[in-house]
C-alpha cells in the first residue's frame, strides 16, 4: 500500500483526540512490537497492537478504525504490562472505541444477542459486554 | 594606575550578530585604568594571539581582559599568550560575552545584549585590577601507579605504564587477573579465539618486572590528593602460601567437594579449593573458606595432606597492606543483569534459557561442555537456538534505558559460533534494531544472515515458556505484522550490561562520582574520556559504561598516557585558583572542612616553642583544592578566600555593575 | 473481625456458591464479612478513557458506601477488584475528579478506604498459617492449577495481587489446603473475557489454550476467582475434546470452593453442584 504523509494528519485534532482520550503518548513508542508478540487475541486481528499505533503515529486514524482491532481488544492490558516504554495499547484501543461509542455508533445490536447468551452468562460479561461495545 | 587592555571578540557572527562589539570596546575606552581597547573577529586565532601579545609590548600592559567566548574555551589560550609576552598569566581575565551573553540574545537593534557586554566587561576589569599576579603551585609526584581491575582494560594500562618505566600495583578481586574476556570463546568481529589473544598479555603482566600484581584483593581504602595517595589494600585469605605453592594441582584434583562455579557461571561445579580456569594467573588455588569443611567445621585437609610443599594454611587470615602510589587507573568492568530479572522469560528458573556469558561458556573449548552447544537441561544438542537482543536494555518500564551496545554483535558471533558446531542448526535472531557501528561491524552481521543463514526478526518477546520438553518462544516480527511462536531447544538472552555490584562502595571509597547506573563519571565525555574530576584518578574500560573490547583497549592506554604524563616530571604544577585560610583569624569551627567536597582542607595544630598545642587551625591543601569556594561561603568569619575570586574582587565586580 | 464486603452482582446470582462458600470459610477462620448496606454494580470495566468520568460513577458509589462501615472493603470478583481499585487510586489521585464525582453521585468519600481481595486478606490479615491449622479435610495432593488471569495482576503498579509474572498467592493458599499446586505457562492470560459476547471462537481458543496449557501440566482441577473466567472456561472444554485427541475435562471451581471443602464445608454449602463440570467424583476419588 501506498501512503502520503501529511504533517496536518500527524499532528491533527484527532490524533490529539485520541492521546487526550487515551491518556498515551504516541511518539513514545518505538515499535518493538513486543505488544504484539503479548496480546492474546492479535492472531485474529487486521492490524495488531504495534502496527495500529503505527498508522497512528503516521496520522493514518481511518485505517485503524477500519480494522476489527479494536473491538477485538479486551483490555487484559498484557501490552501495557510488558512494553518498555510503558504504552498501554489496550488504552489506545479503548479510545478508538470511544470516538465511535460517543457518536452514537453500536458495535453490537442488542436484540442481535442469544437469549440463552443472556440468560446463562455471568452479568460481569453483560455489563463489560455493553460498556464495550454498545454506545 | 593600572594599564590594562581590552580586547572584544567577535567570534565571527557568533557574538557580532547580537552584541556591538565595536560600540563596547569604545565604552570600555572611558574606564578609568584602561588605556587600550580593541575589537576582533577571532580573538583566538593566530593573528588574534599575535595582536594580543604586541598589544601588550606596545602599550605596557600590566592586565589584560578577553571579552569572548566561555572561559572553558580559551582561558588556557589567552593565558599562555600573555605568559609568552612577558605578562604573569594569572593578571589575564575572560569575560563571558558568548554563551552568557549574545547567545540568549535576539535582536542587535534593541541594544540589550550590547549593553549586557558593557556590563559583563567593566565587572571583569573591576576584579582584575585586583588579581594578584599568583604563581603556579608545585607538588611532588610519587612515580607508582595502582590499577584496579585486572580485565582488559586494567592489564593494558598496566602494562603500557610499566613500558613506560613506571611501577604499577594491579589489584584484583577475583583470584585470577582475565575479567570477563577470559570467559568469552570467540571475539568479534575477527573471531580470534579470546584467551588465546587475552593470556599473552596477562602473563607479560605477571612476568614484568616493574607490576606487582595482588589477586584475590580488594581495595578497602584510598587517602591522599594527586601525586601522594595512600591505598589500603585487603588480601583476603586464600589459605594457600603463595611463595611455596608450585601451581602443581594436586590438591584441586584430591578435593572431595564441589561448589557452584562463579567463573562458569553456574553452569558447572568447581572443587572447593579452586583455580577458576586452567590459564589463571597467577596459577595459585585458593580455598572456597564458606564450602570447606575443614575451615568450617574441622574436619577433611586432604588438600593439606597430598601439597608436597606444605603451601596449605588454614591459619590464614585477610592482611590488609598499605601502598603508596601517585595515581590510580579504575578498570572495574562490568557484569550482567541477572536471569532473576526477567519474569516473563522464566525469572531464571527454566534451565534452557540461558544469557550471553554462559552461551560463550557453552562454546569455549575450555567450558562445561568441551566446546560442544548443549543444553543445560538434558545435555542434548539443540536443534534450534532462540537469540533475543534487548533484555532489560533500551527498557524504561522495568529495565535500563541505555542500550548495552555489544550485544547486536555479540549475538551475530553466537549465531555463527552455533551453526560452526551445529551445521544442521537454525539459529533465530529477535532484534529491534541493529547497531554495527565499529570497523567491520556490519560486514560482520551480514555474514551471519546471508552465509551462515540466521533468521533475524525484527520484534520483542513477549514471553518463554515450557511446552512438552521444548522452550516456546512468542514474540512478533513487527516487519511482516505477525505474531510469531518458535519451539526452539535453547534461548540465549543477550542481557543488559550493567555496572558491577559494589560499585558504588568502590567509588565512595575512591571519591569518585558515579551516575545513577553506577557507571562512574568521566571528566567530559567527549574531550576527557578518561579522567575523573578527582585529579589523579584516571578511568577506563566498561565500568564507565558499556564498550567493546577495542574501546576498553583504547581506554587502558589512554589512561596509561595521563599516568605517565603526570609522572614526568618530578613535581606537577596546578593552577593556584586555590583557597587560602589566614590563619590569624581562624577560629577552628571546621565548617570549612565539613563544606569542602574534595577533602582539601586539613585540621593544623600549632605548637609553641615547647612542644605545647597553642591553637588549631584549618589549612588548604593546595594539592587538592579545585577552587570550588564553597569554604568561602561556609566560613562564618570570612578568613578563607578563593585567589582569583577574592571577596574584595566580588563585590568590586558587583559593584561595577 | 469483621470487614466490609462488596459481592458484585455475579456473585449473587450466577456464582452463588463463590460467595456462600467464601462467607462460610470466613466464619470458620474466625472473622465475618459483613455485606455493604448499599451497593450496586461495579461496572465490570474500568473506564481506561481519563476523561470518562461517567464510568467512575458506579464503583465511586460503592468505595462510599464502603467507607461508611469501615477503612477496607473486600471482594471475591477479579474484575470488582480490579474496577474498584483502579477507581479507588484514580479518585485518590485527582482531586478535581473525586469532587466532580462524588459531587455528581451526591456522596461523600475521601479516598481512604482500601481495597483489598480475598486473598490478600486471607494471606495478610488471617495468615495461611492460620489457615493451615483450620484445615479439617485436606484435599489429598489434587493437582490444582491455579488460573489467574489478568484482573488480579494488570496493571501490576495498580492492582496486582503479587509479582505479575509468576505470581504464587493462590498456589501458596491451595498447597495449605493440602492440594498440590500445578505451575503452568499459560496462568496469566487472557481467557477471553466479553467476548463472550460477541467472538465466542476467540473465547473457545483462548480459553482452549488455558485449559490444554493445565491439564499438559497434570492439573485436575483448575481453580479461578473470576465468574467470567469460570464461564469461559467451562464453555470451552467441548472445543478443546474436539481438537485434542485424549483431553480430559477438568473441573473450574473457585478457589473459596476448595478452602470451604478443607475447612469442613458441605457440598452445598461451597455449592458445587452449581459447577457445570462436577468436582465431586474427583474429591471422592482423593479420599476428601
Amino acid at each position: 500500500m501506498k501512503i502520503k504523509l501529511f504533517k496536518q494528519e500527524i499532528e491533527g485534532s484527532s490524533i490529539r483526540q485520541i492521546e487526550r482520550s487515551s491518556g498515551e503518548v504516541l511518539k513514545n513508542c518505538y515499535q518493538c512490537g513486543n505488544c504484539s508478540g503479548g496480546c492474546p487475541v492479535s492472531y485474529e486481528m487486521d492490524l495488531p497492537p504495534s502496527q495500529a499505533i503505527r498508522f497512528l503515529q503516521l496520522g493514518k486514524v481511518e485505517e485503524v478504525k477500519k480494522a476489527n482491532s479494536m473491538w477485538l481488544c479486551v483490555g487484559c492490558q498484557q501490552c501495557f504490562s510488558r512494553c518498555p516504554k510503558s504504552v498501554s495499547a489496550a488504552n489506545l484501543f479503548e479510545a478508538l472505541r470511544q470516538m465511535s461509542l460517543r457518536q452514537g455508533k453500536d458495535h453490537k445490536e442488542i436484540r442481535d444477542l442469544p437469549v440463552s447468551f443472556l440468560e446463562k452468562a455471568p452479568q460481569q460479561a453483560i455489563v463489560c459486554g455493553f460498556r464495550k461495545l454498545v454506545s | 594606575m593600572a594599564r590594562i587592555g581590552v580586547f572584544i571578540c567577535q567570534c565571527g557572527n557568533n557574538i557580532e550578530s547580537t552584541v556591538d562589539t565595536k560600540s563596547v570596546s569604545e565604552e570600555m575606552e572611558k574606564v578609568p585604568g584602561v588605556v587600550f581597547s580593541c575589537n576582533y573577529k577571532f580573538m583566538c586565532s593566530s593573528p588574534g594571539q599575535e595582536m594580543l601579545k604586541e598589544a601588550i609590548k606596545k602599550h605596557k600592559l600590566d592586565g589584560v581582559v578577553v571579552s569572548a567566548c566561555s572561559p572553558h574555551m580559551h582561558e588556557k589560550t589567552f593565558r599562555k599568550a600573555c605568559e609568552s609576552a612577558g605578562l604573569n598569566p594569572y593578571r589575564c581575565e575572560i569575560a563571558n560575552i558568548r554563551e552568557q551573553c549574545s547567545w540568549v540574545h535576539h535582536d542587535k537593534t534593541k541594544k540589550t545584549g550590547t549593553v549586557k557586554s558593557n556590563d559583563l566587561t567593566r565587572m571583569t576589569i573591576e576584579r582584575l585590577k585586583r588579581n594578584r599576579p599568583l604563581k603556579k603551585i608545585n607538588i611532588p609526584v610519587n612515580k607508582r601507579a595502582l590499577v584496579i581491575g585486572g580485565g582488559i582494560a586494567g592489564i593494558q594500562a598496566a602494562l603500557d605504564i610499566a613500558e613506560g618505566g613506571r611501577e604499577v600495583i594491579l589489584v584484583e578481586k577475583e583470584p585470577s587477573i582475565g575479567g570477563n574476556m577470559a570467559r568469552l570463546s570467540e571475539t568479534f568481529p575477527t573471531m580470534d579465539c579470546s584467551q588465546c589473544i587475552l593470556t599473552p598479555k596477562m602473563v607479560e603482566a605477571e612476568l614484568h618486572e616493574r607490576i606487582k600484581i595482588y589477586t584475590y584483593s580488594e581495595v578497602e581504602g584510598l587517602d591522599g590528593y594527586i601525586g601522594n595517595f595512600t591505598v589500603r589494600i585487603r588480601k583476603k585469605a586464600k589459605y594457600v602460601d603463595e611463595e611455596l605453592c608450585t601451581g602443581c594441582g594436586e590438591c584441586i584434583e584430591k578435593c572431595p567437594f564441589k561448589a557452584s562455579s562463579e567463573f562458569e557461571l553456574g553452569l558447572n561445579k568447581r572443587k572447593v579449593i579452586y583455580t577458576p580456569f586452567p590459564q589463571a594467573v597467577p596459577n595459585i588455588p585458593v580455598i572456597d573458606a564458606p564450602n570447606c569443611t575443614m575451615i568450617q567445621k574441622g574436619k577433611c585437609g586432604v588438600c593439606a595432606k597430598v601439597c608436597g610443599p606444605k603451601a596449605i594454611d588454614f591459619e590464614q587470615t585477610d592482611e590488609i597492606v598499605e601502598e603508596k602510589v601517585g595515581a590510580v587507573v579504575v578498570a572495574t568492568g562490568y557484569e550482567l543483569m541477572p536471569n532473576e530479572r526477567f519474569g516473563e522469560y522464566g525469572y531464571g528458573r527454566i534451565k534452557d534459557v540461558i544469557n550471553g556469558l554462559q552461551f560463550e561458556r557453552l562454546a569455549s573449548s575450555s567450558g562445561p561442555t568441551g566446546g560442544e552447544i548443549r543444553r543445560p537441561s538434558d545435555g542434548k544438542v539443540p536443534e534450534s537456538v532462540v537469540f533475543i537482543q534487548c533484555v532489560g536494555s533500551r527498557d524504561e518500564a522495568k529495565g535500563v534505558s541505555y542500550c548495552s551496545k555489544i550485544c547486536c554483535m555479540y549475538t551475530a558471533k553466537h549465531t555463527m559460533l552455533y551453526k560452526h558446531k551445529v551445521h544442521e542448526g537454525q539459529a533465530y535472531v529477535f532484534y529491534m534494531d541493529i547497531r554495527a557501528g565499529g570497523k567491520r561491524y556490519e560486514e560482520f552481521t551480514r555474514r551471519a544472515i546471508e552465509d551462515e543463514g540466521a533468521v533475524y526478526l525484527r520484534g520483542r518477546v513477549s514471553r518463554v515458556y515450557e511446552r512438552g520438553g521444548k522452550v516456546v518462544v512468542q514474540g512478533a516480527d513487527t516487519l511482516s505484522a505477525s505474531q510469531v511462536e518458535i519451539e526452539a531447544d535453547m534461548v540465549v538472552l543477550a542481557t543488559a550490561i550493567v555496572s558491577r555490584t559494589g560499585a558504588d562502595t568502590l567509588a565512595q571509597r575512591l571519591g569518585i562520582g558515579y551516575d545513577r547506573y553506577r557507571f562512574y563519571n568521566e571528566y567530559h565525555p567527549k574531550l576527557r574520556p578518561v579522567e575523573t574530576v578527582n585529579a589523579g584518578i584516571y578511568l577506563a574500560g566498561a565500568c564507565v559504561g558499556p564498550m567493546d573490547i577495542p574501546e576498553s583497549v583504547s581506554m587502558g592506554s589512554a589512561a596509561a598516557s595521563k599516568v605517565l604524563a603526570l609522572f614526568s616530571a618530578d613535581e606537577m604544577a596546578r593552577e593556584p585558583i586555590v583557597a587560602g585560610v589566614d590563619k590569624t583569624r581562624c577560629n577552628a569551627c571546621w565548617d570549612c572542612l565539613v563544606a569542602c567536597p574534595y577533602s582539601a582542607i586539613e585540621k593544623e595544630e600549632v605548637k609553641n616553642r615547647q612542644g605545647e598545642t597553642v591553637r588549631w587551625n584549618a589549612r588548604v591543601n593546595e594539592g587538592v583544592c579545585q577552587g570550588c569556594g564553597v569554604c568561602v561561603a561556609a566560613c562564618r568569619s570570612k578568613v578563607i578566600d578563593l585567589a582569583g575570586y577574592t571577596d574584595e574582587q566580588v563585590y568590586a565586580a558587583i559593584s561595577a555593575f | 473481625m469483621k470487614i466490609p464486603y462488596y459481592p458484585g452482582c455475579t456473585l449473587n446470582t450466577v456464582a452463588k456458591g463463590f460467595d456462600v462458600s467464601a462467607r462460610e470459610s470466613a466464619r470458620a477462620l474466625g472473622f465475618e464479612m459483613e455485606e455493604l448496606g448499599q451497593w450496586n454494580c461495579c461496572g465490570a470495566s474500568f473506564p481506561l478513557s481519563p476523561d470518562n468520568l461517567m464510568g467512575l460513577t458506579a464503583p465511586a458509589k460503592v468505595l462510599a458506601s464502603a467507607a461508611r462501615m469501615g477503612d477496607a472493603v473486600t471482594t471475591l470478583c477479579s474484575v470488582c477488584y480490579n474496577v474498584l481499585k483502579r477507581t479507588n487510586k484514580a479518585l485518590r489521585d485527582d482531586g478535581e475528579k473525586r469532587s466532580v464525582v462524588t459531587g455528581f453521585i451526591e456522596e461523600e468519600y475521601d479516598g481512604s478506604t482500601e481495597v483489598i481481595h480475598f486473598l490478600e486478606v486471607l494471606r495478610d490479615r488471617v495468615g495461611f498459617d492460620r489457615v493451615r491449622e483450620s484445615v479439617k479435610r485436606p484435599l489429598g495432593g489434587i493437582r490444582a492449577a491455579a488460573y489467574y488471569g489478568c484482573m488480579l495482576l494488570r496493571p501490576a503498579g495498580e492492582v496486582g495481587i503479587d509479582r505479575h509474572e509468576g505470581p504464587t498467592i493462590m498456589e501458596d493458599l491451595l498447597s495449605v489446603l493440602g492440594c498440590e499446586p500445578v505451575d503452568f505457562p499459560n496462568k496469566i492470560e487472557c481467557c477471553g473475557a466479553h467476548l463472550a459476547m460477541t467472538r465466542t471462537d476467540v473465547v473457545e481458543r483462548l480459553s482452549g489454550n488455558v485449559l490444554e496449557s493445565a491439564v499438559d501440566r497434570g492439573a485436575e482441577v483448575v481453580v479461578t476467582s473470576c465468574p467470567l473466567c469460570q464461564y469461559n472456561l467451562e464453555k470451552s472444554q467441548a472445543k478443546v475434546a474436539e481438537r485434542r485427541a485424549g483431553y480430559r475435562h477438568v473441573p473450574v471451581v473457585y478457589f473459596t470452593q476448595l478452602l470451604g471443602i478443607a475447612l469442613g464445608q458441605s457440598d452445598e454449602m461451597a455449592g458445587l453442584a452449581e459447577n457445570r463440570w462436577d468436582v465431586r467424583p474427583l474429591l471422592e476419588e482423593k479420599g476428601v
